[in-house]
């Protein structure tokens, strides 16, 4: 190759554009570097250990873990159906004047900083899930073990809404990205046979299902990375498994942010970096899945459209 | 058909109908209630101290968060520097130079980064500078800027490829190089719609306090140094809402409404400029 004018700004583009992966592999390798004190000390055990007490140096991650995991399928459970009615309701459902001013509304929601939803969720959503949604939940399912308990506001349930909110902007628009893409034949073809709306509204999704479980995994992979907000109504108590849907917990991301800056030992900061490498293990399995899945379902439904 | 099949799909159709715009009721109950509350609430701190006093001891009735904002400026002029040269040249590469293995795999790994938790992000800094050189601004600005710089490369593509490719082919039919027609012409072209991008990164690296949380820590003074840290906005919030003092929760709120404002400001402004250009 020629050492042209081109070819140099070629490949300063190229060096400087796959810093990104550069990025991706050292950020794996230095929480790798910085847990090595606590993956030697605990080994396997700290992913099943059930007790952390960092006064006689017993860390173990389960309960963070299955925090992580429960809140976050809470707010996958939540926010799912509603991301999906707000995507046919955009796409489907408005004129596209109206749909644009909408669609447009929800990705608000995504501009809101976390620490934000914590705040609201704290002083405005907190007293008022205590106050009127918790009990009447309480006294007609109370026989359910999942809503016994004494209710503080706080705790497992208001961490799932409060995630369920936050990820309805990013599941409603890849799903609305991929009702777009269905072809106005398809659509006329299943009304020129007679079906209702819902009906053409069903053949639509059907042409997204795959798509639709991407999207949900996206949403799944930023609940489970959400640190601010959920810090702030959860409740923070390490238990292995709480009482009820109303009682505190504590996530992975909860316990970096209380813990990090006040670790002064060692193996203690070992212990939160090691959690953080946990997370981001968690968190690229869902969203390197989820995006591939996205982009054949997108590949796909295109593909149907050129036939 | 029978009559009564039929009345009932359509009984169905429409119940189905309204579940639809119920779920987009219910997603937008919660954005009015923040846009709302935060307003009400906020307004009540704004006055002129909170813009030119710092931070308040514990009881003191005046202070503001003066401090909070110049150390956001700070921070967020840091991180901008480090990832705006970053992110339009890589944006430059996958739009100019697009469609080869390697294109690809950077932009599939530039959407895995921009999923990648900005706690996590936070960690990576503390791990890399605060374990050498201690809380600073620095470690907060170069996570930040991670933060940024997928934004930032996303938009630039996307803003050089709606440049038409006959004013590239004319000025290299003049003879210019490739490379200086990238440069000189294509990007001057796609000037505003990067500094729109630009924008959209700066308004989401404004609200981040994760990442902050773990590189600074709370500081309740004015700029002392790049190896220092400074006080922010956004860390304010989460660190004077749970706080016991009344005026630490005014302040809290009120530095979500200049944060509210600040940031809906450039989505909204960001969304009326470039209205039917896309």
């Amino acid at each position: 190759m020629k050492l042209t004018g081109d070819n140099v700004f070629k490949f300063i583009c190229a060096v400087i554009a796959s810093s990104v992966i550069l990025v991706l592999g050292l950020m794996i390798y230095e929480l790798t570097i910085r847990s090595r004190l606590s993956i030697e000390t605990f080994g396997t055990g700290f992913i099943v250990g059930t007790e952390w007490d960092p006064v006689k140096g017993i860390f173990g991650a389960l309960p963070l873990i299955l925090g992580t995991l429960t809140t976050s399928a809470i707010a996958l459970l939540i926010g799912l159906p509603i991301s999906l009615g707000v995507a046919l309701a955009i796409s489907e459902y408005m004129p596209q004047k109206l749909s644009h001013i909408f669609s447009f509304l929800v990705e608000l929601l995504a501009a809101i900083p976390s620490v934000i939803y914590g705040l609201w969720g704290l002083y405005v959503l907190i007293p008022f899930l205590r106050d009127h949604v918790y009990p009447l939940l309480q006294s007609s399912l109370g026989f359910i073990p999942l809503f016994s308990g004494s209710i503080y506001g706080g705790g497992i349930l208001t961490g799932g809404i409060v995630l369920a909110i936050m990820i309805i902007p990013i599941i409603s628009s890849v799903s609305r990205d991929l009702f777009s893409l269905v072809p106005r034949s398809v659509r006329e073809a299943v009304v020129a046979l007679g079906a209702t709306k819902w009906e053409t509204v069903r053949i639509v999704m059907s042409y997204a299902r795959s798509g639709i479980l991407g999207a949900a995994m996206l949403g799944l992979g930023r609940a489970v990375g959400e640190a601010m907000a959920i810090t702030m109504v959860i409740g923070n108590q390490f238990k292995l498994l709480p009482s009820s849907l109303f009682d505190a917990w504590y996530t992975m991301s909860a316990i970096i942010v209380n813990e990090l800056l006040e670790a002064i030992y060692s193996l203690h900061v070992s212990a939160l970096i090691n959690i953080g490498l946990l997370l981001l293990l968690i968190n690229l399995f869902i969203v390197i899945l989820a995006r591939l899945i996205v982009w054949r379902s997108l590949r796909m439904v295109r593909g149907i459209m050129r036939e | 058909m029978r009559e009564s099949n039929y009345r009932f799909r359509r009984i169905k159709s429409l119940v189905m109908q309204f579940m639809v715009y119920l779920a987009l009721l219910l997603a937008l109950i919660p954005l009015s209630s923040i846009i709302f509350e935060v307003a009400r609430r906020g307004l009540v701190a704004i006055n002129l101290d909170f813009f030119t006093k710092p931070t308040p001891t514990v009881g003191e009735a005046v202070g503001g968060v003066a401090n909070a904002i110049q150390g956001t400026l700070i921070t967020i002029g840091l991180a901008s520097l480090i990832s705006v040269p970053i992110g339009i040249i890589s944006g430059i590469f996958l739009s100019e130079y697009g469609e080869s293995k390697l294109s690809t795999v950077i932009r599939f790994f530039n959407e895995v980064l921009n999923g990648v938790p900005s706690i996590i992000i936070g960690i990576f800094s503390y791990a890399i500078i605060v374990l050498s050189i201690g809380f600073s601004v620095i470690a907060a600005a170069f996570a930040l800027a991670i933060i940024m710089i997928p934004i930032v490369t996303r938009t630039t593509e996307e803003a050089l490829k709606i440049v038409p490719a006959t004013i590239r082919e004319a000025v290299l039919a003049l003879g210019a190089p490739k490379w200086k027609t990238t440069l000189y012409v294509v990007l001057r072209g796609a000037k505003k719609a990067i500094a729109t991008g630009v924008m959209l990164a700066v308004a989401r690296i404004a609200g981040e306090s994760a990442p902050v949380l773990v590189t600074m820590g709370f500081w309740k003074w004015w700029f002392v140094g790049l190896d220092k840290p400074v006080a922010n906005l956004a860390l304010n919030i989460f660190l004077f809402a749970s706080s016991p003092f009344e005026n630490w929760v005014v302040l809290a709120w009120g530095s979500a409404l200049i944060l509210m404002v600040m940031i809906l400001g450039i989505n909204i402004g960001v969304r009326i400029l470039t209205r039917g250009r896309y």
